[in-house]
């Protein structure tokens, strides 16, 4: 069922260095290549470059790799987007694909 | 999986179970939960599911080797760890020695917002993650609800399918528990067609005292029973009363056990009660019963027999020391061990707690004997048909173990009349020992009956028994023109008697007297008649002699005349003669 799949991966939209914190820091959680996952990955990029542009750090953690943080972020539900910056801490769950309520989301913020 | 079988031939797969260690619980389910199913526990609020699914996999790692993991989304771990120390679970032993793995899953329902299509892959991943930790064979999940909080219900239908699956193909035996009404619509489909083994807790109020109840809704592949089974949770976690219908076949001993009582056992066919028997000693308030049931403990210690006295209405010191006042010292049977009371009111407390308490304490100090003082303290609204249920399955187990039983109670023939459920009490005893109110003259006083005895030839007597400071003791029966009489009754009828024996040997003494006299008397009499008799007799000879005398004499004369004249006619004649 778990397949070994890329290490997680970051993604900035402004170069490293640069010195001021991006806006927007989000996780996904994933379960390797399944269906959804794969799908909740196409959208949060999709997302990350049409809207966020440059001001996300976007990390996509498979939790058949790295369980550990499956428990200590208390991950059930598959896929899911945490919203850690900014304040309050936000979970979407599902493959994103209502785009529209994502972006309600992050930008009310 | 399992291999398809040739139509031809017929096989019998036998539906495997897993033991839980629950006691009572693998008795009604013949071998406890179904091994590599999933089970639901459905209950309210304080039901036990908690407890029961955790001594579930306390067992398990302690009894059985199989360790267990632990998924609660309802109390984290430390909270979960103290809860349950006071059932008698240590957790945080178990949980060193690597045998439970207890983790906590927060479902935060305020912070779940759904964007688009999703399954719970986070928690199989967990799962598999702890269950690998601990090398797990039994799960519990803590609870089902919380996952339906916020969650697409059809979504969660079709995981917990997967999930159910998903533990039956790693072999794991999983319980799930939920709290019943709630979502029902979605429970109802998931107990109907996902689980395969349901099982319902109930904890209802009835007149101000708690009762538990467990049912066995449904256990796919096993016949089960149907009915409610009460149980109790205390500091040794989880019991359940096992009822049962079927009369078990117990081997009876035929070896007599004595009463105590001398008399009593003279009754009982010389030799007394049977071993292993029940036997019901009724009577109304202050009969004596506790006597009585202290006598027959006071000759089974002597006999080195162990003893269980259940007390619930006085306490162990106050009757020790009425007993000591009839003779009957027990103290030392106390203190050697020999003698055990487990003694208590029942009166907020429910007749299972008390029976399942009591079993408890069987199986750990095994006593022969076992009294019950008074039964009827027990069952608060009088006996109905639940209650009869636990007590004729309590004498069952009783008999069972070959334990002679001792059950006394408030009931008399009167009692019956007016609450005739009473006598399903005595039905269920072999013997039945009344004692009665014998009143009269304002009087009352107490008599003994056998009023049955299975299985041996007793006496139908009522005798009179009175309580001595050296015990009891059964006074010959005593039988009046009036009646059977008793007491002071029968004190005054037997002293009347004497004297009237008294007067009536002084009587007859006075008439032997008389009729001596008399006889004398007549004696006398006669004496003097035969005297008189005599003497005229006497005289009479003498009369008659001297007649014969003179008669004799006449005659002599007569002759002597006779011959003169002869001798003068002949002389006369030859004078004649002569003179021609």
């Amino acid at each position: 069922m778990s397949k070994p799949i890329r290490q997680s991966r970051y993604k900035y939209g402004a170069a490293p260095g640069r010195g001021a914190k991006p806006e927007y820091i989000l996780r996904l959680f994933v379960s390797g290549l399944l269906e959804n996952s794969v799908r909740a990955i196409k959208n949060i990029n999709e997302i990350c470059e049409k809207h966020l542009k440059d001001n996300y750090e976007l990390e996509i953690i498979d939790i058949y790799q790295q369980p550990e943080l499956a428990i200590s972020e208390q991950i059930i539900v598959i896929p899911v987007l945490i919203i850690k910056h900014p304040l309050p801490e936000r979970r979407l769950i599902g493959d994103l694909s209502d785009i529209e309520k994502v972006l309600q989301i992050l930008n009310r913020n | 999986m399992a291999q398809r079988n040739n139509k031809s031939t017929k096989t019998t797969i036998k539906l495997k179970k897993v033991l839980t260690g629950i006691r009572g619980f693998d008795e009604i389910t013949n071998g406890g939960l179904p091994k590599d199913r999933t089970t639901i526990i459905s209950g309210n609020t304080g039901c036990g599911k908690t407890v029961m699914s955790m001594e579930f996999l306390a067992k398990g790692a302690l009894e059985y080797g199989e360790p267990g993991v632990f998924l609660s989304f309802e109390e984290t771990g430390d909270e979960l760890i103290v809860n349950m120390e006071s059932f008698g679970f240590d957790l945080e032993n178990l949980i060193k020695k690597k045998k439970l793995y207890v983790e906590f899953l927060e479902i935060d329902k305020s912070q779940i917002i759904e964007t688009g299509n999703y399954n719970l892959e986070g928690l199989f991943v967990r799962l598999e993650n702890a269950i690998d930790k601990v090398g797990a064979k039994r799960v519990v999940l803590d609870s089902l609800d919380a996952l339906f909080g916020g969650l697409d219900y059809e979504i969660l239908r079709e995981e917990i399918k997967r999930l159910f699956k998903w533990l039956k193909q790693k072999g794991i035996t999983a319980l799930v528990t939920s709290e019943t009404g709630n979502k029902v619509i979605i429970r109802e489909s998931i107990e109907q067609h996902v689980a395969d083994c349901v099982i319902l807790l109930d904890n209802r109020v009835i007149n101000q005292t708690s009762s538990r109840r467990l049912r066995i809704l449904k256990m796919r592949g096993s016949v089960h029973g149907n009915n409610e089974y009460p149980f109790i949770i205390d500091r040794d976690g989880m019991s359940v009363l096992p009822l049962t219908s079927e009369l078990k076949n117990q081997s009876l001993s035929t070896h007599r056990i004595t009463s105590g009582i001398k008399d009593l056992d003279v009754m009982l066919d010389g030799k007394g009660f049977f071993r292993g028997s029940s036997i019901l000693v009724s009577g109304s308030a202050g009969t004596g019963k506790t006597s009585v049931a202290i006598s027959l403990i006071n000759e089974t210690c002597k006999q080195k027999m162990r003893g269980l006295y259940c007390a619930f209405e006085e306490s162990v010191s106050q009757i020790t020391r009425n007993m000591l006042s009839i003779g009957l010292k027990i103290d030392p049977f106390i203190n050697s061990g020999l003698l055990r009371f487990y003694s208590s009111r029942p009166s907020l407390e429910n007749l299972e707690l008390h029976l399942i308490s009591i079993r408890k304490i069987i199986d750990e100090f095994k006593p022969e004997i076992i009294v019950l003082d008074p039964v009827t303290n027990l069952m608060s609204e009088g006996i109905n048909s639940e209650v009869r249920l636990l007590l004729a399955h309590f004498v069952d187990f009783l008999k069972g173990r070959n334990i002679t039983t001792l059950f006394t109670a408030a009931i008399t023939l009167e009692t019956i009349k007016s609450n005739p459920s009473d006598e399903g009490i005595s039905a269920m005893m072999d013997a039945w020992i009344l004692v009665r109110d014998i009143e009269t003259n304002s009087e009352r006083n107490r008599g003994i009956n056998v009023l049955k005895s299975r299985g041996m030839n007793h006496s139908t007597q009522v005798r009179e028994f009175v309580i001595t400071d050296k015990g009891i003791n059964l006074l010959p029966i005593y039988l009046s023109p009036e009646g059977v009489l008793t007491g002071s009754a029968k004190l005054e009828h037997t002293l009347h008697k004497d004297e009237k024996i008294e007067l009536h040997k002084n009587k007859i003494k006075n008439e032997k007297g008389k009729i001596a006299r008399k006889r004398e008397l007549l004696q006398e009499k006669t004496d003097l008649l035969k005297s008189q008799l005599e003497s005229e007799i006497d005289e009479l000879n003498k009369a008659k002699a001297k007649y014969d005398l003179k008669e004799q004499k006449n005659e002599s004369n007569k002759t002597e005349i006779l011959n003169l004249r002869n001798r003068t006619k002949s002389s006369s004649e030859k004078s004649k003669g002569r003179n021609k």
